[in-house]
């Protein structure tokens, strides 16, 4: 059956025609291209009547392809192929080409923009008639969804997800849910004590009947796709059986081994080796860290087992892997702090009365090691003088380039926290004071009354040679003060260096295993930056809270909800489509070299040991082509964009490169 | 070299994602640049295909432009790395045959990168443009001595079968 | 088979080394079965007959022409136009009728180039030529003009010069496929056999989706035994660069094996005595250039995503790329030859 092509050129009012012979476009496609029985061109195609005029001649003259050459298909490919299929013509037989973005709006020339607008319609018109009906698969989605990370994004969404009445799994790496909030004393610009508003969020996950939690436990392994996961958790051995135990805490108590506890109190304080991290921890449940217990390392001691009144103690557990069926996944998987000592001129782990701002945190926090009171290393002096350093690790191009967001604002905090517990002076070391949320400007402005002190200025150097008699014993915050146009040298007791928020150090390589991907930075990347910043490529899969970019605890809420609204708005409708855009393997024609097995990020193709040859998984193939631009044997077919189409579209968008002596085919 | 009326024919393989949403973005920025790129859209640069490169060479275009996402930021994950790979061995083959290198270019554009990219293309258009035209099929051709030759045989056979054996 | 009447065949050789005719006779006793099935009505290289006795013959009066070898000259030109016209089907026989082979190589020079080096910096057959005399196409003799072939610039591969209805791979064709060739086409009839190709068996619509090619669809690594896994390459080497492990497959050693790109039928000989497979077979069914399938195959498992350590890996492993990827198909690929001198 020969083709019947329709070709439609858009005006675009004067957007397309003010630089494109829009008529004559059209009438030279109707005589110069084989098979076109319809050749228009229309003021507005994507107008209800131009879509009308497009589904008219599809059904009187029986079209058996669309070409529509107006603007971006990015724009209304949608639009045009929905007209198709409202007259009975399969979507995937309308293609469109962009005669606005890349032709008329970039150029002036009338005569070169006729000139490839009309090389643009002979490729779509050439492909168009190679192109195949395809018919988009719907699977079912599981109701349940997996949460990795238990800070307060992963926390949003669980909560959000199970008050709706949905199953959720809950997996954190540390022993407790709560991420980094549970450390931080005060939030801002409220000076919301933050264990207060996040601690009732963390008991009622932990009390929620649709949550399951995997506390003390790591995302190993996902398979499937959306609607379907099929996940893997490894649960960390806890030495501390889950059911026995009460959480009574008389096993830390008695435990006579202190530990130095990096995590939680930033290494300004102690743990023990069987510990909960914080007291509101959820679960209450202890763990044992079996690299300082002296049991684990030299086989004595079992202090904890001999106290425990409900046995609960078991040395002998293991690592256990637990499978899990899921529809959806949210990977909340929070940052970690830029390491200070990276940058050595500040004199972190050096300078003992340098601090991080992680450390700072537990320093004012009422429950931390030296319970709220802002003291010095010897854990008595108050400082008289405090310097706060901005943008350590952040929008530094020797480090990290970004705005961790948060800094500034945390830093105004500080300023209030000591300004209020001591006499201390306060000076504040910034590149620019950056408050654009709701009631951060105010914060600032407070702050400024109180008497904190702004140096406009990045810091060179912290450092306690003392040049003069006054410097002596104090650390010198060298600085060039942009707004007085000098050098300054500024002695303080204290320094705080605002780290800034970095990926987890396993972020990557934790999105390789469920398909998605990291910016430079390394941040997760949504699926649009815009309109789509809690999806991300991989169907099925979720991003909220810091992992895909810095932000505030408001907006890493928000994108909690976010996520969740997205999984419940599939689970409600129970089934998702996916796109037919997928690759394919001829196995007859594969002999089995396997060069395309590992070239799929997704997971997507398979090897078949007894039959020697690969196959594409349908449902995990997101259709970007690549193996089979690598097939050797040429037996893998992209849908939609195969070689034949995309030989065509070549033929066509050439078709005045061709000098017609060259064309000789030799005549016998 | 006098180059200035060619008028060269390049052909762009644009991914749908970061690339051609770039050029998409030239074009609502109304940033004008030279019309002479030519583009095709595929999912990834990882589609692009060495034959698609060649064939656009042999039927007449004067140079190809590849476009994908950074490094790193690839809609697919990591698939624009294997169009870098394909890239280099392409351009090595390509350059033992005698083909300018500086005709085949891959160039990265973020969706946000629409000045970077008619940058790119109006760099590339002027570098084909001073290597001048490629004219590929014409490297087949025999200057017209084939025919003649032929012709010849064709003659002198006939002349021959008019003696008889 | 002896009730049919007996077909009319024809063998012919253009820019090849001869040994499509060999592998021909290598069929051993069953080129009596041959003979019996077929009159041999031209083959100049077994036996006599005159390219005037082709002339006069009736067109289409031939049945069958095994045609090996590329069009280097205007007088292979000419011949394969003259069989194409006497034949009902024309089978370019072997690599170089099919893709030019070895002697398509030389499309990486120029005739001026070629002759240089046979003529000027002297060859085995012309040791010594002080006067630099060339071949010229035509010399005035007192008794006219004697004419030689032109020697053209690019070797063509015979569907480039007339239309081709099957093909058979190889550099040889092995007996076997030869022999396969012969019986399907004696067995099933000329016509039969054409009857399978509605849309006109030629392979100059590029893709195709009808195969004209007699062989299997697939490639070597199908018959190749050795282990395969999944491929990360760091380094190619040569082949005298290592002795290779006999079990693994010989591309995960990082050797240039163009198995994986080579269509079957030769049974897997280069890698089964330890040898890269060079792809004599040419490329699969629907594959428009077979050495864009090797640098896309290759490129795609180079296990590094830094550019300067690819072009390091690409340049210091892969130092002929055009002799590796394109060995026997240069002339059938999509750019066909090396840049010529700008034209004007």
């Amino acid at each position: 059956m020969a083709d019947k092509i329709g070709i439609y050129v858009c005006h675009c009012g004067s957007n397309i025609a003010g630089t494109i012979d829009v008529e004559e476009v059209a009438r030279w496609a109707g005589k110069n291209i084989g098979d076109v029985v319809v050749s228009k061109d229309y003021k507005f195609l994507c107008s209800s009547l131009g879509q009308q005029m497009i589904e008219d001649d599809i059904r009187s003259e029986g079209l058996t392809g669309v070409v529509v050459g107006a603007c971006s298909p990015h724009l209304h490919e949608k639009t045009f192929r929905n007209a198709c299929k409202r007259a009975g013509l399969n979507p995937f037989l309308c293609q469109m080409t962009n005669l606005r973005e890349h032709v008329s709006w970039v150029n002036s020339d009338k005569a070169a923009g006729t000139k490839k607008a009309k090389a643009l319609i002979f490729a779509a018109a050439e492909r168009v008639k190679r192109q195949k009906p395809l018919e988009p698969m719907e699977v079912e989605v599981n109701p349940a969804t997996l949460v990795v990370g238990g800070g307060i994004a992963g926390l949003q969404a669980t909560l959000e997800l199970a008050d709706a009445g949905y199953l959720v799994y809950l997996v954190e790496r540390e022993p407790s849910i709560g991420g980094h909030m549970a450390q931080f004393d005060k939030t801002f610009p409220t000076l919301d004590c933050s264990a207060c508003i996040l601690t009732p969020k963390m008991s009622e996950v932990g009390q929620h009947e649709n949550v399951t939690m995997f506390t003390y436990s790591e995302l190993e392994e996902v398979s499937g796709s959306v609607g379907n996961f099929k996940v893997k958790i490894r649960k960390k051995a806890r030495y501390v059986d889950y059911d026995k135990c009460t959480g009574c805490g008389i096993c830390t108590e008695k435990c006579p081994r202190k530990v130095i506890d990096d995590v939680f109190e930033a290494g300004m304080g102690y743990r023990k080796a069987i510990y909960s991290p914080f007291p509101q921890a959820v679960p209450r449940i202890p763990v044992i860290d079996a690299e300082n217990c002296t049991w684990f390392t030299r086989g004595k001691c079992r202090v904890c087992s001999k106290v425990c009144p409900t046995d609960a103690v078991d040395y002998d557990q293991k690592d256990e892997i637990v499978e899990l069926n899921v529809g959806n996944i949210i990977m909340a998987t929070g940052w970690k702090l830029f390491d200070c000592k990276r940058i050595p001129q500040y004199g972190f782990g050096r300078l003992a009365n340098v601090y991080t701002n992680m450390e700072f945190e537990r320093l004012c926090n009422a429950a931390g090691p030296t319970s709220g009171k802002i003291v010095m290393r010897d854990g008595k002096t108050e400082p008289k003088s405090v310097a706060i350093v901005h943008c350590v690790g952040s929008r530094d191009v020797n480090s990290n380039p970004y705005c961790s967001g948060v800094c500034c604002m945390a830093a105004l905090k500080f300023g209030h926290l000591v300004l209020e517990k001591t006499k201390a002076e306060v000076y504040s070391f910034y590149i620019d004071m950056r408050t654009p949320m709701k009631d951060y400007e105010e914060f600032y402005q407070r702050l400024l009354e109180e008497g904190m002190h702004f140096v406009r200025g990045k810091v060179a150097e912290v450092t306690d040679a003392a040049r003069k008699p006054d410097e002596k014993g104090k650390l010198i915050v060298q600085v060039e003060d942009t707004l007085l146009g000098k050098q300054r040298r500024i002695p303080v007791d204290m320094v705080i260096l605002m780290g800034g928020l970095e990926p987890q150090a396993d972020a990557k390589e934790l999105g390789l295993k469920c398909g998605i991907s990291c910016s430079m930075a390394g941040w997760y990347t949504e699926r649009h930056p815009k309109l789509d910043p809690v999806a991300t490529m991989t169907d099925g899969v979720f991003v909220a809270g810091v992992c895909q970019g810095p932000k505030d605890i408001p907006a890493a809420v928000a994108q909690g909800a976010a996520a969740a609204a997205r999984v419940a708005g599939m689970i409600a409708k129970g089934t998702v489509t996916i796109e037919p855009i997928v690759a394919s393997i001829d196995e007859e024609g594969c002999s089995g070299c396997r060069i395309c097995n590992n070239l799929c990020p997704f997971n997507a193709i398979e090897y078949d040991e007894e039959k020697k040859v690969s196959r594409v998984i349908t449902a995990l193939c997101k259709g970007c082509g690549t193996c089979v631009a690598a097939c050797p044997a040429g037996v893998i077919t992209g849908a939609h964009f195969n070689n034949e189409q995309i030989f065509a579209e070549i033929d066509g968008i050439l078709w005045d490169a061709k000098p017609q002596a060259e064309v000789e085919i030799a005549s016998v | 070299m006098s180059n200035e009326n060619f008028d060269p024919k390049i052909v762009g393989f644009f991914c749908n994602w970061c690339s051609y949403r770039a050029a998409d973005l030239a074009g609502s920025a109304r940033i004008k640049y030279p019309l002479n790129v030519r583009i095709i859209r595929v999912m990834c640069s990882g589609r692009v295909d060495p034959t698609f490169v060649l064939k656009a060479l042999a039927d007449g275009a004067d140079g190809v432009m590849i476009a994908g996402c950074h490094p790193g930021e690839c809609h697919y994950i990591n698939q624009n790395y294997k169009a870098m790979r394909r890239y280099e061995m392409l351009k090595h083959t390509l350059t033992a045959m005698g083909v300018e290198p500086e005709r085949v270019r891959l160039v990265w554009a973020s969706a946000a990168e629409g000045r970077q990219l008619a940058e790119a293309i109006d760099k590339l258009v002027s570098d084909v443009r001073r290597l001048g035209p490629l004219h590929w099929p014409r490297n087949w051709d025999e200057n017209g001595e084939r025919q003649k030759a032929l012709d010849d045989i064709v003659k002198e056979h006939e002349e021959a079968m008019e003696v008889p054996a | 088979m002896s009730d049919k009447p007996k077909g009319k065949l024809a063998l012919y050789w253009a820019a090849s080394c001869g040994g499509c005719d060999i592998a021909v006779l290598a069929i051993d006793e069953k080129i009596l079965n041959v003979a019996e099935a077929f009159d041999i009505v031209f083959w100049p290289c077994a036996a006599d007959g005159k390219v005037r006795d082709v002339e006069k013959m009736d067109d289409g009066s031939i049945d069958v022409c095994l045609f090996n070898g590329g069009i280097r000259t205007s007088e292979q030109e000419y011949m394969a136009q003259l069989l194409r016209r006497k034949s009902k089907v024309l089978v370019a026989f072997g690599s170089c009728a099919s893709e030019g082979c070895i002697p398509g190589l030389a499309n990486m020079n120029t005739r001026k180039e070629v002759f240089d080096t046979v003529y000027k910096e002297g060859s085995a057959t012309v040791p010594e030529n002080p006067q630099d005399v060339r071949p010229q196409p035509a010399t005035k003799m007192p008794e006219g003009i004697l004419h030689l072939p032109v020697f053209y610039d690019t070797l063509r591969t015979l569907d480039q010069t007339v239309e081709v209805d099957y093909y058979l791979p190889g550099c040889p064709p092995e007996a076997e496929n030869i022999w396969k060739a012969i019986t399907a086409i004696r067995g099933k009839g000329v016509r039969n056999l054409l009857c399978e190709a509605p849309e006109g068996p030629s392979r100059q619509k590029v893709p195709d989706t009808f195969s004209a090619v007699i062989g299997l669809n697939t490639t070597v690594c199908e018959e190749c035994p050795r282990k395969r896994g999944e491929k990360k390459i760091k380094k190619f080497y040569r082949t005298w660069e290592i002795i290779p492990d006999e079990e693994t497959c010989l591309l995960e050693q990082g050797l240039l094996c163009c198995g994986i790109a080579t269509r079957a039928g030769c049974g897997a000989l280069c890698p089964a005595v330890n040898s890269p497979c060079i792809g004599c077979y040419g490329a699969n069914d629907g594959v428009a250039d077979f050495g864009a399938r090797m640098m896309s195959a290759l490129a795609s498992v180079i296990d590094s995503d830094d550019p300067d350590e690819i072009r390091r890996i690409i340049e210091e492993g892969i130092p002929d790329p055009v002799g590796s990827f394109y060995r026997f198909s240069l002339a059938a690929s999509q750019l066909r030859r090396k840049k010529k001198m700008q034209i004007a």
